[in-house]
């Protein structure tokens, strides 16, 4: 129900505000063939999506570790959508297009 | 006991390292403590003591032994844990600015993630190593770890990510406690067991009776000797504390020093010296016939010799006790004041069996006393069966044995039982036992005590008389004559009678004397009578005696006046012819 909730103001926000600026920080640890694949698909996504309204932030956890219990980071690669509100965390290679474009609120 | 296998478990080379927690009773029952630079899991239901265990670990290791620590938390923030913890006087802020433990909140909300892909746990290897290295932690706590698996969906990912942190802990070399929540028919709910082979402990808050006990087991600790019972624990003010007390070895040392009951005719009774010390003494009896008071006395006893001593009562308050004593002359406020008396008291039904004892064991080790009294162990029947306050009152005695404390026990027996019998059976376990009676006897009550059994002395086998006086408690020699035995006003009488005998035995004493006096009287007077008349007599004889020589003298005198008037004689010796001349 809250999920439901949540997204339905975040429908409305985005609506009124599409040209809202994106801050996103992802948190990888080392450069494994995993971190890599997540960095260049966010990138691209990004790039398609959210052209010139998009701050991305690359944390490697190994040289910052403070930062993961900073922003609570359990996975990685996990990535941080810090703004617009509210924070939504996703988890995994970023495989998955569709899921993060839904958890993003871009129209595709 | 325990101990000694704890200390040859320590002295064999081949012996696992073990990790001292520093809970009270918890590396007595591991042998030592939690398998060193292994990972430990913690199971049980809500509410049993988890978490608690896991920050007492922490705590423990870093004031006692200066062993850093960590704590994952994945329930309560930094925040919530401090303040849950702090009554029981673990100030975990201060430890945090000391560098000595690291707490680290762990927040996962399934609403808030989006799953896009593969991932690992790299995260919280990063943290939790974080945090190890910023204050070089050998002790690690994961509270709790299934938290996990609501957060996370991936099943797959997360079983073998946490195999790969549990060998993680292990080459990192901390000693690590993972708690989980206990499962259906299992140990945990995700089978949490199959990752930790090491050791595993199950927690459990069990409530029978309305009466709720506290339990604690280890179920595995693989490469080492464990107890496998389970033992109850208590937390309160000073956090956990588990009991081992379902020891049971014959293995006491016997002193020869005597104390004194408090009572001196008592111990006239007890072979002059009263009971040995460290032994066992069971005071038993109907209501009322003053079993509290003969242990008082024996508090007083214990305080006059500048002793502790430790009385838990479970039928009245410290007060009331007090103030019952005064009537029969005892005061034993200056001892509670000095500190050598110690009440506690509590309504047996407030705790389990299993709790009283481990609060009586956390009593003694707090005060250390010489005597303890338990008034009265029957009590303990009432938040239990019989099997189980005998066996309760087994390990009591027997653990205050083996500590050379001496036990003082009252037991009630209710009316129309056998006397010679206690309800919890552990008349074979008591050295002394002293029975207290009624004696109904010419429409009054009276009180008897005698000694049923004392072992290792020599003792009275008269019943005497219990009096409750002003001066407290004294014994008198019951009567014991044709009509039997008499208590109570109908000795007074018999004693009164016998009195009045023994007075008028001595007036005739008196009497036969003075006649005997007197008839030495007259008979001297008589003697002394004769004696006159004999004086009397003999001058009489003797005048007579007297005259008579002087007669015959004067009559020889005249005759020879005569003859020498007739010249028949010559100046001379002419006795011849004066005799013929007479003629």
């Amino acid at each position: 129900m809250m999920m439901q909730t949540t997204t339905e103001v975040f429908e409305e926000r985005v609506a009124y505000h599409s040209q809202e600026r994106y801050v996103l920080c992802l948190y990888v640890a080392g450069l494994t063939p995993r971190s890599t694949l997540a960095i260049e698909t966010i990138r691209a996504i990004c790039e398609r999506y959210l052209s010139g309204r998009y701050e991305l932030t690359i944390i490697d956890l190994y040289l910052q570790p403070e930062m993961a219990r900073k922003a609570q980071i359990v996975v990685a690669p996990t990535l941080v959508k810090q703004s617009p509100s509210p924070i939504r965390l996703f988890i995994g290679d970023m495989t998955d297009e569709t899921r993060i474009l839904q958890g993003l609120r871009i129209a595709s | 006991m325990t101990r000694t296998v704890t200390k040859q478990k320590a002295s064999s080379p081949a012996s696992l390292p073990k990790c001292a927690t520093g809970i009270p009773g918890l590396d007595e029952i591991t042998g030592g403590g939690l398998p060193k630079g292994r990972t430990t899991l913690v199971c049980g239901g809500a509410g049993c003591g988890k978490t608690l265990l896991g920050i007492e670990f922490l705590v423990r290791g870093a004031t006692l032994y200066d062993e850093p620590g960590v704590f994952i938390a994945f329930e309560e923030t930094a925040e919530e844990l401090a303040q849950n913890v702090c009554s029981l006087g673990f100030d975990l802020d201060d430890l945090i600015e000391t560098r000595k433990l690291a707490v680290d909140y762990i927040y996962i909300e399934r609403s808030e993630i989006e799953e896009t892909g593969e991932y690992d746990l790299e995260g919280l290897f990063i943290r939790l190593g974080h945090a190890i290295d910023s204050i070089g932690a050998k002790r690690v706590v994961l509270d709790t770890l299934e938290t996990l698996f609501s957060g996370l969906s991936n099943v797959a990912i997360l079983r073998s990510e946490l195999r790969r942190l549990f060998r993680w802990l292990k080459q990192k070399g901390v000693t690590s406690i993972v708690t989980a929540e206990r499962g259906e028919g299992s140990l945990t709910r995700h089978g949490l067991e199959e990752y930790v082979s090491d050791c595993v402990l199950l927690l459990d808050h069990r409530v029978e009776g309305q009466i709720s006990t506290r339990r604690l087991r280890v179920v595995k600790y693989r490469g080492s000797v464990h107890a496998t019972n389970e033992f109850p624990f208590l937390i309160d003010e000073g956090g956990i504390s588990v009991l081992p007390i379902t020891s049971l070895q014959l293995q006491h040392k016997a002193s020869i020093e005597r104390i004194s009951s408090g009572v001196p005719a008592l111990d006239a009774m007890l072979g002059g010296q009263g009971f040995f010390r460290g032994s066992s003494v069971l005071v038993s009896g109907t209501a009322g016939v003053g079993k509290t008071s003969l242990s008082c006395h024996a508090a007083d006893a214990c305080c006059q010799r500048n002793e502790r001593c430790l009385y838990f009562a479970f039928e009245e308050s410290e007060a009331q006790l007090l103030r019952n004593m005064r009537s029969i002359g005892l005061d034993l406020e200056p001892w509670v004041k000095k500190g050598l008396l110690r009440f506690q008291v509590a309504r047996p039904t407030m705790n389990g069996l299993e709790m009283h004892l481990a609060g009586i064991h956390k009593q003694v080790e707090a005060f250390q006393p010489h005597l303890v009294i338990v008034d009265p162990i029957t009590s303990f029947l009432s938040s239990g069966t019989d099997s189980e306050a005998s066996s309760m009152m087994v390990r009591l005695v027997d653990y205050l044995k083996s500590r050379q404390i001496t036990a003082f026990l009252t037991n009630l027996n209710h009316a129309g039982s056998v006397l010679e019998q206690t309800n919890v059976a552990i008349s074979s376990l008591i050295d002394t036992w002293l029975l207290l009676r009624d004696i109904e006897l010419n429409g009054e009550r009276n009180r008897g005590l005698y000694i049923l059994k004392s072992r290792g002395m020599a003792h009275s086998n008269q019943i005497r008389e219990f009096l409750l006086t002003e001066k407290g408690v004294q014994l008198t020699d019951v009567y014991l004559g044709p009509e039997g035995v008499l208590t109570g006003s109908a000795r007074l009488s018999q004693e009164a009678k016998a009195t009045a005998t023994a007075v008028q035995r001595s007036l005739e004493i008196e009497r036969k004397r003075g006649e005997l006096a007197r008839r030495q009287q007259g008979l001297e007077a008589q003697i002394a009578v004769l004696q006159l008349q004999f004086q009397t007599d003999r001058e009489g004889m003797e005048q007579d005696i007297t005259n008579e020589q002087a007669y015959l003298e004067r009559l020889e005198q005249s005759r020879h006046e005569m003859a020498m008037s007739r010249k028949a004689v010559s100046n001379g010796n002419e006795a011849h012819p004066k005799k013929k001349g007479h003629k």
